[in-house]
C-alpha cells in the first residue's frame, strides 16, 4: 500500500490542493499528516477542514508545535510564530481546536514509526537536522522496535538518513521523483520535508510517497499557485516576511 | 552457506547445476518451476540465481555489498547489464536471479599465451568502455571493474557483471562511512577510491586502463598490493611504461593506456565515450610524450609527488551522467562542395560558441564525400588522396578555432547517403551534439524533397543544431 506523507502544511491550502491532486494521481491507499498544519499561512480553516475529512476516512494526523500554539497561544507575542499562532486561534471554531488538542504526538503502525518532531523526547520538538541528531531519534525509536522506519516533519527539508558502513548514521539528500529502496531489514529516518512553506530555495511543495509493499520511498516536488498562497497572507494581514517566503521558497 | 543440491526449488525456480562457486557467491542455473501439470513456463532467456555465501563468519561487507548489488541491478537496463528476474528478501533468503550471458570474462582473454594484437585491444577496449558509459548514464558508477566482472559476448559487446560494490548516484551509498576508507579491488582500485572518495565516473575509466596495461603487457601496472600503504602508491606513482615491458606496442595504445592511469583524476579521458572515441579512431590519436616514453618517471618526480599526496583533497564526484554531458562529442558536418564562404564562417562561428562554454569537450570534422568520386585507377581520385585532400582542406576550415581546451578529430565518410552516413557516424560514436548547416545541406528544398537537415534533424540521437548563414559578408559586399 502506498502511503501519502505530508508535513508541515501550514495554512497553505493551494499547496495541501496540489500535492494531494499530485498524490492521488499515484493511487494513495492512506494518508498521513505529520503535524503543523497551521501556522504562518493564510488558510487555516480550509486546511483543517480538509485534513479532518482525511482523519475521519482513517488518516494518520500528528500534532506539531504550531499546532499546540494555536491551541494554547504564548502570552507574549515577541516572535512571529507567536503573532500568527494568536492569528490563528482565533480564525478556529472551538470544534477545531479542540480537535487539534487532542492528536496525538507519535503514531506507530507496524514497522513505521511517525511523529512531527524528533522521537527523541518528542514534546521538546526537537530538529532532526543532521546526523547526530538523526540517531538521537533513531535510539529513541528502537526502544519502540528494533527495525524502524522514522517518517518526520518539522525541519522544512527533504533528507533520508541510513546506516552506512560506519557506526553512526549517513545523510542522504534525495532526488525528487526517483523512489528509494528502502528495505525491510534496515533502520532509516527520513524527514519529508514541507507541503506549505519550502526553505530549500525551490518554491515548490514537498511531500513523500512511501510503498510498505514494494519497500520503495519517493520523495516529491509539486509546483503549486503560490502567488494565491501569499496572497491570502497579506490580506489576512500577516506578516509580510511570510508572504515572500512563499515566493522564494526560503 | 553449502552447495544447493540440484532440483531445489525456491520461490518458483528449480535449482540446476552450479555454475560458479566463487569467494562471495555460488551460481546457479535456473529455470521456473514446473506447474502441477508438469508444464514449466518457458522464459525469454536462460537464468541464474546468485546466492550470497552468507555465514556467520563472514563479514558485514559480503553481506551489505549483496544488499547493494540487490537494490542497484534492478534499476539497471540496456544490453551491457544481466536482465534482472527476482529477488529474494534479504532478511529471509537473499538471492538474486538475473539473465545468464554467453560468453568469457577478459579474464579468458589474459589467460592466453600469445600476445593480443593492439588493434584487438582497442576493440575490446572500445567494447568495455560502451558498456561504462551506458552505466554511467544511469547515473552508477561500477567502481569494482576487473577482467573477471567483463564478460565479452560472441559478438564482441561487453557486458558488466556484479554491482556489488557500485554506487547509484540516485539512492544513499550504503557503503560510505564516515571515516573514509578504500572499497574496490587492490589491482583495479582507482587512487581517489583509495581515499574512501566513491561515485566518481572516471575512477572507472582508471580501471579499464589498468586492463588494457594488462591486456598489453601481461602485467599488473601497481602489482597487487596487500596493504593500503601500497595502494596509496597510486597516488602518485606513474606504472612503467607498456613500450618498456613490450616495445612493439604502438604509441597511441600507451597514450591512451597512460592517459587512463593518469592519478589525477581530471587529467584521464573526462568520460568512457571520450575513450571510446579514441579508441574507435586509432589514427587521430595525438600522441604526446605521454606515448612516447620508454622509462619510467624518475625518483625526483615521484619524490615531489608523493609530497603533495600525502595533502591531497579530493572534490565530491560529479553525477555520472552530468559528467558525459559536461565534455560533450560535438561533430559538425562540413560540406564539400557548394559552400560558400559564409555557410562555412557560420559553422565555425556555431561551434566556436558551442565549444566555448565546455572545456574538455571533442571535436570531430566529418564531411561525406559520394562513393563514385573516387577511383581506384585515377591517381588524382584515388581515395586516399581525395580522403587526405577533405583533411587537409577541414584542418584549414579549424585553424580558425581555438583548439587549445578541446581535441579535435577529422574524418572522411563514404556513402551515397548523407544524412544516413552523419546519423550512423553520431550513433555509433554517442556523439552529445550535431551542428550542421541548414543551407548546405540543402534545407531550401525542403518544400519539395526532405532534405538531409530535416532527416537528420529527426532521427539523430542527440541535439541538432542547424546553422543559418549569417554573416558579415552580405552586409560587406552592400
Amino acid at each position: 500500500m502506498k502511503w501519502a506523507l505530508l508535513s508541515d502544511i501550514h495554512a497553505n491550502i493551494q499547496a495541501l490542493q496540489a500535492c494531494m491532486a499530485h498524490a492521488t494521481h499515484q493511487g494513495i491507499g492512506r494518508w498521513a499528516v505529520l503535524g503543523d498544519l497551521v501556522g504562518y499561512g493564510g488558510d487555516p480553516q480550509p486546511v483543517l477542514e480538509q485534513v479532518m475529512r482525511w482523519h475521519a476516512d482513517g488518516a494518520c494526523v500528528l500534532q506539531g508545535n504550531h499546532d499546540a500554539m494555536a491551541v494554547t497561544p504564548p502570552d507574549s507575542e515577541d516572535t512571529l510564530g507567536a503573532m500568527t499562532a494568536a492569528w490563528t486561534h482565533q480564525q478556529l471554531p472551538p470544534a477545531e481546536r479542540r480537535w487539534l488538542a487532542q492528536l496525538p504526538l507519535t503514531q506507530r503502525v507496524d514497522h513505521m514509526l511517525l511523529m512531527h518532531a524528533s522521537a527523541h523526547q518528542p514534546e521538546q520538538w526537537r530538529y532532526v537536522d543532521n546526523e547526530r541528531s538523526a540517531q538521537q531519534c533513531l535510539d529513541a525509536a528502537r526502544q519502540v522496535t528494533p527495525q524502524v522506519h522514522v517518517f518526520v516533519g518539522h525541519v522544512h527539508h527533504q533528507t533520508l538518513y541510513y546506516q552506512g558502513s560506519g557506526r553512526g548514521l549517513m545523510s542522504f539528500s534525495p532526488m525528487p521523483n526517483v523512489p528509494v529502496p528502502l528495505p525491510r531489514h534496515r533502520s532509516w529516518v527520513a524527514t519529508v520535508g514541507s507541503v506549505g512553506q519550502p526553505r530549500d530555495g525551490d518554491p515548490r511543495a514537498m511531500y513523500a510517497v512511501y510503498d510498505d509493499t514494494a519497500s520503495r520511498l519517493t520523495f516529491h516536488r509539486v509546483p503549486y499557485d503560490h502567488a494565491a498562497a501569499a496572497a491570502a497572507i497579506r490580506r489576512a494581514g500577516l506578516p509580510e516576511r511570510f508572504a515572500a517566503r512563499l515566493e522564494q521558497g526560503r | 552457506m553449502k552447495p544447493i543440491e540440484p532440483g531445489t526449488l525456491i520461490d518458483g525456480f528449480e535449482i540446476g547445476r552450479c555454475i560458479h562457486a566463487g569467494g562471495m557467491a555460488h551460481i546457479y542455473a535456473v529455470e521456473h518451476t514446473p506447474a502441477s501439470d508438469g508444464s514449466r513456463r518457458e522464459s525469454e532467456f536462460p537464468m541464474v540465481m546468485k546466492i550470497p555465501r552468507m555465514t556467520a563468519g563472514d563479514g558485514a561487507e559480503t553481506i551489505v555489498s549483496f544488499e547493494v548489488e540487490h537494490t542497484i541491478l534492478p534499476s539497471l537496463h540496456g544490453s551491457h547489464v544481466p536482465r534482472f528476474v527476482a529477488a529474494g528478501d534479504l532478511g529471509r533468503l537473499p538471492y538474486l536471479v538475473m539473465e545468464y550471458i554467453e560468453g568469457q570474462t577478459l579474464e579468458h582473454w589474459l589467460d592466453r599465451r600469445e600476445a593480443l594484437e593492439p588493434l584487438d585491444i582497442a576493440r575490446l577496449g572500445v567494447a568495455v568502455a560502451r558498456a561504462v558509459l551506458s552505466l554511467h548514464r544511469q547515473n552508477v558508477c561500477h567502481l569494482d571493474l576487473k577482467p573477471a566482472n567483463v564478460l565479452i559476448r560472441p559478438k564482441g559487446e561487453a557486458v558488466l557483471l556484479d554491482f556489488g560494490l557500485s554506487c547509484h548516484a540516485h539512492y544513499p551509498d550504503l557503503l560510505a562511512e564516515e571515516l573514509r576508507k578504500a572499497v574496490g579491488s587492490p589491482i583495479w582500485i582507482a587512487p581517489e577510491q583509495v581515499v574512501g572518495v566513491r561515485g566518481d565516473p572516471r575512477s572507472d575509466v582508471f580501471a579499464i586502463g589498468v586492463m588494457l596495461y594488462q591486456l598489453a603487457t601481461g602485467e599488473t601496472p601497481f602489482g597487487e598490493p596487500a596493504t593500503a600503504a601500497g595502494m596509496r602508491q597510486r597516488l602518485w606513482m606513474d606504472p612503467v611504461p607498456p613500450r618498456q615491458r613490450r616495445p612493439d606496442l604502438p604509441e597511441w595504445l600507451q597514450e591512451v593506456i597512460l592517459r587512463c592511469l593518469e592519478p589525477e583524476a581530471d587529467q584521464r579521458y573526462r568520460s568512457a565515450s571520450l575513450l571510446a572515441f579514441d579508441l574507435s579512431h586509432i589514427h587521430q590519436i595525438a600522441i604526446t610524450e605521454r606515448g612516447r616514453k620508454r622509462r619510467g618517471t624518475g625518483f625526483a618526480v615521484h619524490f615531489k609527488r608523493w609530497l603533495r599526496a600525502a595533502g591531497k583533497q579530493y572534490q565530491p564526484s560529479p553525477l555520472p551522467s552530468r559528467r558525459i554531458e559536461e565534455v560533450p562529442i560535438v561533430m559538425v558536418a562540413l560540406p564539400h562542395q557548394d559552400a560558400s564562404d559564409a555557410t562555412l564562417y557560420s559553422l565555425r562561428e556555431a561551434v566556436a560558441r558551442s565549444l566555448g562554454i565546455r572545456p574538455g569537450a571533442r571535436l570531430a570534422c566529418i564531411t561525406v564525400v559520394s562513393p563514385s568520386q573516387s577511383s581506384s585507377t585515377d591517381d588524382e581520385h584515388s581515395e586516399t588522396t581525395l580522403t587526405r585532400q577533405h583533411i587537409t582542406r577541414m584542418k584549414q576550415w579549424a585553424q580558425g578555432l581555438d583548439l587549445s581546451e578541446h581535441q579535435a578529430s577529422y574524418h572522411v565518410l563514404e556513402s551515397g547517403d548523407v544524412a544516413e552516413a552523419l546519423l550512423r557516424y553520431a550513433e555509433g560514436n554517442h556523439v552529445n551534439m550535431i551542428i550542421m548547416g541548414a543551407a548546405t545541406h540543402g534545407l531550401h528544398m525542403q518544400r519539395f524533397v526532405t532534405t538531409v537537415p530535416i532527416k537528420v534533424a529527426m532521427d539523430a540521437p542527440c541535439t541538432v543544431i542547424l546553422v543559418k548563414q549569417n554573416l558579415p559578408f552580405e552586409v560587406l559586399s552592400a
